[in-house]
């Protein structure tokens, strides 16, 4: 073999090597969807989704976690949601090259890469502890609502960016003030982007357990919480804690309740997707 | 190792160029002689190139002029298959290099680059050394001869008239070469590999009038060793280097001739009209 | 009228400002606590120690026992994902067509976006039952199988931002080294990689970040044993496996095992405070590269 030919054939091996590399990781997601459904789909029915946990396997049901789950993300969205927003308008249309702007930015970039056990802890110091609201769905939602907020301010940012400059101006040209400009200009057309990147904030809050376990949600809640102040439950942790139990019957408990996480999870991020495809079809 | 591939290289150049390895005297024999014939291309649905019968021969300079969009570009890629990576590429027809069709089965894609070497438009160095960028073809052909490397990469850079300005800086970052020194690298870069045959596309056209005075005076001497093709806007710098002028437009070759006839007297009102800026 | 516009102005800065407010939140909380935790062990003994029994009668307090198992699930989950996740990027960049990685780019990051406890159910459930069939001796829980997973968590980390990086060379340095007769994997390995090295390598130290401050693929299948190690196969315990297992049970606030999270934490934001700096940097200087 000469050495073109030999050029070649490492070109043809290392091409199958990317196909094969590629399809794994679609291979896996197949196999740990396939093994899920195998054991938990026949554990899901109406009694499952309705029933309060239970000490016994076969009874337990994930009624509560998704009433937690439900409250937890309204909640984060009334909190994260005008923040998240406002401060990606701020950093987008007023902040000026300074100190404080570059400061921002260096910031929101690290937050973004602070583990969300992390934020755990930081929820427990100051919601949990100092403010002393205790393990409740308010201290919950507070902390992963700080814990998301890199995520809608950079997305905010991104959609803002594509605004056309030219939409600005005219608006500005008709004597416009820099927020009705923004209220009526911007915000509409940037409206896509910035949803998609909400939806896609909220589905990985939905599938967070670090932080709820640190702020301290609970493996056991045999109620649906009445209050803010209550304690609470939430999907994730369900999963989490029937999976640290030896009997089969909680494996498959934990696996119905993952089918319907997943479910959750895959509806959001199509959701998102089909935002962000029509909204880019849109700006073009 | 060395000895393999220098049995490999002997290999090609018989294959290829019935010239012996030295160039001396019998220059003329170097150079390849290219043959299209009924060559259309569509990208996807838009037909780019609409049926073209053509002869290059051996140690001329052919320009290839026409408006933007008109194909020129997209032909002058076809003789080293660059279009190949152009998604719904689709090409009919045959080109012959040399007798041979290039656009059979089993043509080694990678060895036929090696024999057509190409210049873009913009310089485009690698973000290397400069040795490293004359060495690169060497490189990837497997050559690992320092002494044969050396020699080779200051020849190259001597014939694309560098070696003077870098040859105390060879192991400096090749972006750091003003624009008119990168575009001769990158000409450097492709000598190296001992091609026989110059593709250029637009060469000179985001450069200074003094870098393209020189780079216009470099194709002048390659011209005793290589084919070469060269696409370009300029009308002056086509009536200037050329031995033949091709006219396309629309995806068609309108006018092929001796470049002086073409710009004295074309046979086409078309040429005519886009050669007196008319049009285009 | 101009009021207004101020206030709303105002109102959007203290909210921009609230991420620096977290950030100061984070930073006080850790120090605090940490402080009245460094009051009863010593800094030395913490750093030290090769043992951390925080939550036994005879106590020790050597964070390098978690730290080791951090690493150790790190390095293995970085050993899987860094060759799968550039070879996927640089295949998805210089060989599939263009509608391939339109498709198999959003689908891999699917995985991405799968709940962590989910990963840690398949570690502990599929995958080291799986690994035990190969190797009976692997124990049920062990850093392989969580840091395996944690790997494929992570592939598209690495493929979609070196993908990215790749993406971002000039198109002309492709055409170059195809024009010189080079194939695709010698572009790729020659031209490409090293061109697009700085946005490569912010990828892998997202990644590595991303891997050491992972919590619930390690809180399920790695194990709760603090032990410095470097096998593989026997059960582990991570900075933030342990946090999990105080905030589980009921540590009261002002005990030193409730303390201790707080410690742990702090080398946790630590770590991955320097490498998040590490790469932001490398990221701005590599932006006014290609501007």
């Amino acid at each position: 073999m000469n050495n073109l030919q030999k050029n070649r054939f490492i070109d043809q091996v290392f091409k199958i090597l990317g196909i094969l590399f590629t399809m794994l990781g679609i291979f896996i997601l197949g196999v740990l969807i396939y093994n899920i459904l195998k054991v938990g789909v026949t554990r899901i029915n109406w009694d499952f989704l309705t029933s309060l946990p239970s000490r016994r396997p076969e009874k337990a049901g994930i009624y509560t976690a998704i009433i937690g789950t439900l409250d937890l993300m309204l909640l984060t969205i009334i909190f994260a949601i005008p923040v998240g927003v406002g401060a990606g308008i701020y950093l987008e249309e007023y902040a000026k090259k300074s100190k404080f702007s570059s400061l921002l930015e260096i910031n929101i970039s690290n937050l973004a890469g602070v583990p969300s056990i992390i934020y755990g802890l930081l929820g427990l110091g100051i919601f949990v502890r100092f403010f002393g609201l205790g393990g409740s769905i308010l201290s919950g939602s507070l902390t992963l609502s700080l814990l998301i907020l890199p995520i809608i301010i950079v997305a905010t940012r991104e959609a803002i960016k594509a605004v056309p400059h030219s939409l600005k101006e005219a608006s500005y040209g008709l004597g416009a003030s820099k927020w009705q400009t923004i209220k009526n200009v911007v915000l509409p057309s940037s409206f896509g982007g910035i949803l998609t990147g909400i939806i896609l904030s909220l589905s990985r809050a939905i599938g967070e357990t670090a932080p709820l376990i640190v702020v301290g949600a609970m493996a056991y809640v045999p109620f649906v919480p009445h209050s803010v102040f209550d304690t609470f439950s939430v999907l994730p942790m369900q999963i989490f804690s029937w999976t640290t139990r030896p009997q089969q019957g909680f494996a498959i408990a934990a696996s119905a309740a993952i089918i319907i996480l997943l479910i959750i999870t895959f509806v959001m991020n199509g959701i998102a997707v089909y935002f962000r495809n029509k909204w880019q079809k849109k700006l073009k | 190792m060395a000895k393999e591939i220098e049995i490999t290289m002997e290999n090609i150049k018989s294959t290829k160029i019935d010239s012996p390895e030295i160039v001396d005297e019998s220059t003329q024999q170097n150079a390849s002689r290219i043959e299209t014939k009924g060559v259309k291309v569509w990208y996807d649905d838009f037909m780019a190139i609409k049926g073209i019968d053509m002869v290059i021969k051996p140690n001329t300079i052919t320009a290839f002029i026409g408006p933007s969009g008109c194909g020129k570009s997209t032909f002058l890629r076809l003789f080293n298959r660059m279009n190949d990576y152009v998604e719904g590429f689709k090409m009919e027809g045959k080109i012959k290099i040399d007798g041979d069709n290039i656009y059979k089965k089993k043509v080694n894609v990678e060895q036929l680059r090696k024999e057509i070497g190409m210049v873009f438009q913009k310089p485009n160095p690698f973000p290397k050394s400069i040795f490293d960028n004359v060495a690169y073809g060497l490189q990837i052909q497997g050559i690992k001869d320092k002494k044969l490397i050396n020699e080779r990469v200051e020849k190259a850079l001597k014939q694309a008239d560098l070696w003077e300005e870098v040859k105390d800086n060879l192991k400096k970052s090749a972006l750091a070469l003003s624009g008119g020194q990168q575009q001769r690298l990158c000409i450097a870069r492709t000598l190296a590999v001992q091609p026989s045959i110059l593709l250029m596309d637009e060469p000179t056209s985001a450069l200074d009038p003094i870098s393209t005075a020189k780079i216009e005076e470099l194709i002048h001497h390659l011209k005793e060793e290589y084919t070469i093709i060269i696409v370009t806007h300029n009308m002056q710098q086509a009536s200037r280097i050329s031995d033949y002028t091709a006219f396309f437009y629309l995806g068609e070759l309108i006018e092929y001739d001796k470049t002086r006839k073409i710009f004295t007297n074309p046979e086409k009102k078309q040429t005519e009209n886009y050669i007196t800026g008319r049009f285009g | 009228m101009k009021i207004k516009e101020k206030i709303i102005e105002l109102v959007l800065k203290f909210f921009a400002s609230i991420t620096i407010l977290t950030t100061v939140g984070i930073i006080v909380v850790l120090l605090f606590e940490s402080i009245a935790f460094f009051k009863s062990v010593s800094i030395l003994d913490f750093l030290t120690d090769t043992q951390w029994t925080p939550l036994y009668s005879e106590k020790h307090f050597g964070i390098l026992a978690l730290v080791s198992g951090t690493f150790l699930t790190a390095a293995i989950a970085i050993a899987v994902a860094l060759p799968i996740g550039l070879t996927i990027a640089i295949y998805l960049n210089m060989y599939a067509p263009k509608s391939f990685r339109k498709v198999l780019k959003p689908f891999l990051e699917i995985l991405a976006a799968i709940p962590t406890v989910v990963y840690g159910f398949f570690a502990l459930t599929i995958v080291t039952p799986f690994l035990q069939t190969i190797y009976p001796d692997l124990e049920t829980f062990n850093s392989l199988s969580a840091g395996i997973v944690m790997g494929i968590m992570i592939i598209p980390f690495i493929s979609s931002l070196s993908e990215d990086a790749l993406h971002a060379v000039p198109k002309s340095l492709k055409l170059a080294s195809f024009g010189m007769g080079a194939t695709r994997f010698q572009t790729a390995f020659k031209v490409m990689v090293p061109a697009a090295s700085s946005g490569i390598i912010v990828s892998i130290i997202l990644a590595i970040s991303r891997a050491i401050g992972e919590t619930m693929i390690v809180a399920i299948a790695a194990g709760q044993q603090p032990q410095l190690t470097l096998d593989p196969t026997v059960p582990v315990q991570t900075i933030t496996s342990y946090i999990v297992q105080v905030s589980m049970g009921d540590a009261p606030q002002g005990s030193i095992e409730y303390k201790t999270i707080f410690a742990a934490g702090l080398t946790l934001f630590l770590f991955t405070f320097i490498l998040n700096s590490i790469s932001f940097y490398i990221k701005k200087k590599y932006q006014e590269k290609y501007e």
